[in-house]
């Protein structure tokens, strides 16, 4: 097995399985377990090795089919991208064991179904982060949209109009991404994103150009679900089945992040006109700030755990895009630091909410009452991810938020700093009125609770992610300066 | 105004697409009607395939299939083929287009099962109650 090629096998674990599934799945489920996590940790592995090589031996380019760059399709794989490919796999593999229990009870017999597009979502996540070519890019968004498209329409109720506005609007951000390439091919006569970089700076076409980016913005905030463009996220995760929804969550928008880091610091030299106008910089901050503000209070309204949690998730989202258009190196670091602890927060959280509807079926307000009782460990992790979502100083949310506020600080951007402290407090307020319920009330019957934690098979990568969550925000430190510090490029 | 028509007629192609994605964005946006939703959706995407295409479009290009013999003798010339490359990435886009509008179609299917209609306000009532 030669070292060059790690990602590839990485990428085709998932992708060749997905067929395996398909076709021998329908047997019986133990198959499908084997497969799904047996991929899974293959492509773990691949990915943690190649983790270790390019922290070794630094970024390199990967031509598919030995067509030379400017023409071929390349993959180009530095340190952060690396990690996004570990975390892809870790967290899908976390979430496939949950999914596996969740699945075999809300669509018994479909298991093979849902976890061959599962799989090629995972495919595609993974290659979107590898991709350094524009067209291959919306190549791969549709890829992972349509497979999500299809996971969130095999929910109950709702699920089936929830995933056609998502069409919809998944379209519509595709189409606009595709535009924006467009622009950029009538300008440069090139697809590949460092041959685009190199042609920009003797280019006299500023408008169109930016003209270009805007509309590659536009759709990717579409897909990630910024704030004013968010009506799809809510509904699509929260009427998912429950398995899917534990893994798209923590990784659709956070790729869709990296992907706007990504093209920014791949297409344009760090000192392209566009972003180092002041005003058009302020004016996204501030676009972030209103949507961290506005996403926050629509999570207070919410009476359902899951709903709430897709309105922090968007939050987030504003968190993440803000930081980045601070565009100081402090910003910028928490921005990516904030990609990798957001995700496993994320999973966390929602592996919680797994768990809760795997015991008891439902996930309003109402029905936690005297969880701690029944469900202690699950609802100990939901704790930590609690804090961690809050910001509470050993776990990682801290460290991004800290990072995040030291680069608003820096660029005098003080409503986004204000706004990412109201968001802490009103995250401080959700989560002590769901543990206040959870703990303190008890149900209405006065029998005594019985002990009903959820199965290992959830409950396993549950307590390794809040174990993750503690893990990651005490080694902030070297995976700062170890990996996301080398990717980002001079001149910030 | 003959200035503004001479402007329009110069580049008429991008008109034509701008004007079909507003269509399409539209319909999508604007229609209570799922299955016209979904045909807005086409419009919008039929409207980027064009501008697309169009891009790649010389004045006196023909196609750009080459005989290799007069290739080798005399290379290639640029002015006298169109450039392939847009329209092999619309090729792409269109099987991404259609697989969109299939995984759509069996969505809508669904969703008339489940609901016996494809208003979006009749759903939407129905949800309600």
């Amino acid at each position: 097995m030669s070292t060059t090629n790690l990602h590839m096998y990485a990428l085709a674990a998932p992708l060749l399985t997905a067929f395996f599934v398909n076709i021998f799945g329908r047997r019986s489920a133990r198959v499908v377990t084997t497969l799904v996590l047996g991929a899974l940790s293959l492509a773990a592995l691949t990915s943690l090795a190649l983790l270790v090589r390019v922290l070794q031996s630094g970024a390199f380019s990967y031509t598919v089919g030995n067509w030379k760059p400017p023409y071929g399709i390349e993959l180009y794989i530095d340190p952060m991208c690396a990690l996004m490919l570990l975390l892809i796999n870790l967290v899908a593999l976390a979430a496939a064991s949950a999914a596996l229990k969740s699945t075999a009870q809300e669509l018994p017999g479909r298991q093979h179904l849902f976890f061959t597009l599962y799989l090629i979502l995972i495919a595609g996540l993974m290659g979107l982060s590898m991709s350094a070519d524009a067209f291959n890019l919306y190549v791969l968004l549709e890829i992972t949209s349509i497979t999500s498209y299809g996971l969130i329409a095999m929910g109950r109720g709702r699920a089936v109009l929830s995933s056609f506005n998502y069409v919809i609007m998944g379209s519509i951000g595709a189409c606009f991404y595709l535009l924006g390439v467009g622009y950029f091919y009538i300008l440069t006569g090139s697809l590949n994103m460092a041959d685009i970089a190199s042609i920009i700076p003797g280019l006299q076409a500023g408008a169109a150009l930016s003209t270009a980016f805007a509309f590659l913005m536009v759709g990717l905030l579409v897909k990630m679900a910024f704030f004013p463009l968010h009506g799809w996220l809510p509904n699509a995760y929260s009427h998912a089945p429950t398995g899917a929804g534990v893994m798209m969550a923590p990784l659709m928008t956070k790729v869709t992040v990296f992907l706007l880091i990504r093209l920014r610091f791949l297409m344009f030299p760090p000192e392209y006109e566009f972003f180092t106008r002041l005003e058009i910089r302020s004016l996204l901050v501030w676009a972030a700030a209103v949507a961290i503000v506005c996403a926050s209070a629509l999570a207070l309204a919410q009476r359902d755990l899951r709903r709430m949690l897709t309105y922090i998730l968007i939050a987030e989202v504003g968190y993440m895009v803000g930081g980045f258009w601070l565009a100081n190196l402090q910003g910028m670091t928490g921005t990516m630091l904030h990609i990798v602890n957001d995700a496993l927060m994320t999973l966390c959280l929602f592996l919680v909410a797994a768990a809760i509807v795997y015991r008891t079926g439902s996930l309003s307000f109402d029905s936690l009452q005297g969880l701690y009782r029944r469900m202690p460990v699950t609802m100990a992790a939901f704790t930590v991810g609690a804090f961690s979502m809050i910001g509470v100083p050993p776990t990682c949310g801290f460290f991004s938020k800290w990072y995040l506020i030291l680069g608003g600080v820096e660029a005098g951007q003080w409503g986004y700093v204000a706004a990412l402290v109201f968001s802490s407090l009103v995250n401080a307020v959700l989560f002590f009125r769901i543990i206040e319920i959870a703990y303190f009330r008890t149900g209405h019957g006065q029998e005594a609770p019985q002990l009903a934690e959820a199965p290992l098979m959830i409950l396993k990568p549950l307590v390794l992610t809040a174990i993750a969550l503690i893990a990651v925000g005490l080694g902030t430190g070297p995976l700062v300066s170890g990996i996301i510090r080398l990717s980002i490029p001079g001149g910030f | 105004m003959e200035s503004v028509l001479s402007v329009i007629v110069a580049k008429y192609n991008y008109w034509v697409y701008v004007v079909l994605m507003m269509i399409g964005f539209y319909a999508m946006i604007g229609k209570r009607n799922l299955v016209k939703k979904l045909i807005g959706m086409n419009i919008f995407q039929t409207a980027i395939i064009l501008f697309f295409v169009s891009t790649g479009v010389k004045r006196g290009g023909g196609i750009p299939i080459l005989d290799k013999y007069e290739v080798l003798e005399h290379g290639v010339r640029v002015a006298s083929v169109d450039n392939p490359l847009p329209h092999v990435l619309m090729l792409t886009a269109i099987v991404v287009s259609v697989s969109v509008t299939g995984v759509a179609l069996a969505i809508l299917q669904r969703i008339h099962r489940e609901y016996g209609t494809l208003e979006e306000d009749e759903i939407l009532e129905k949800i309600g109650r």
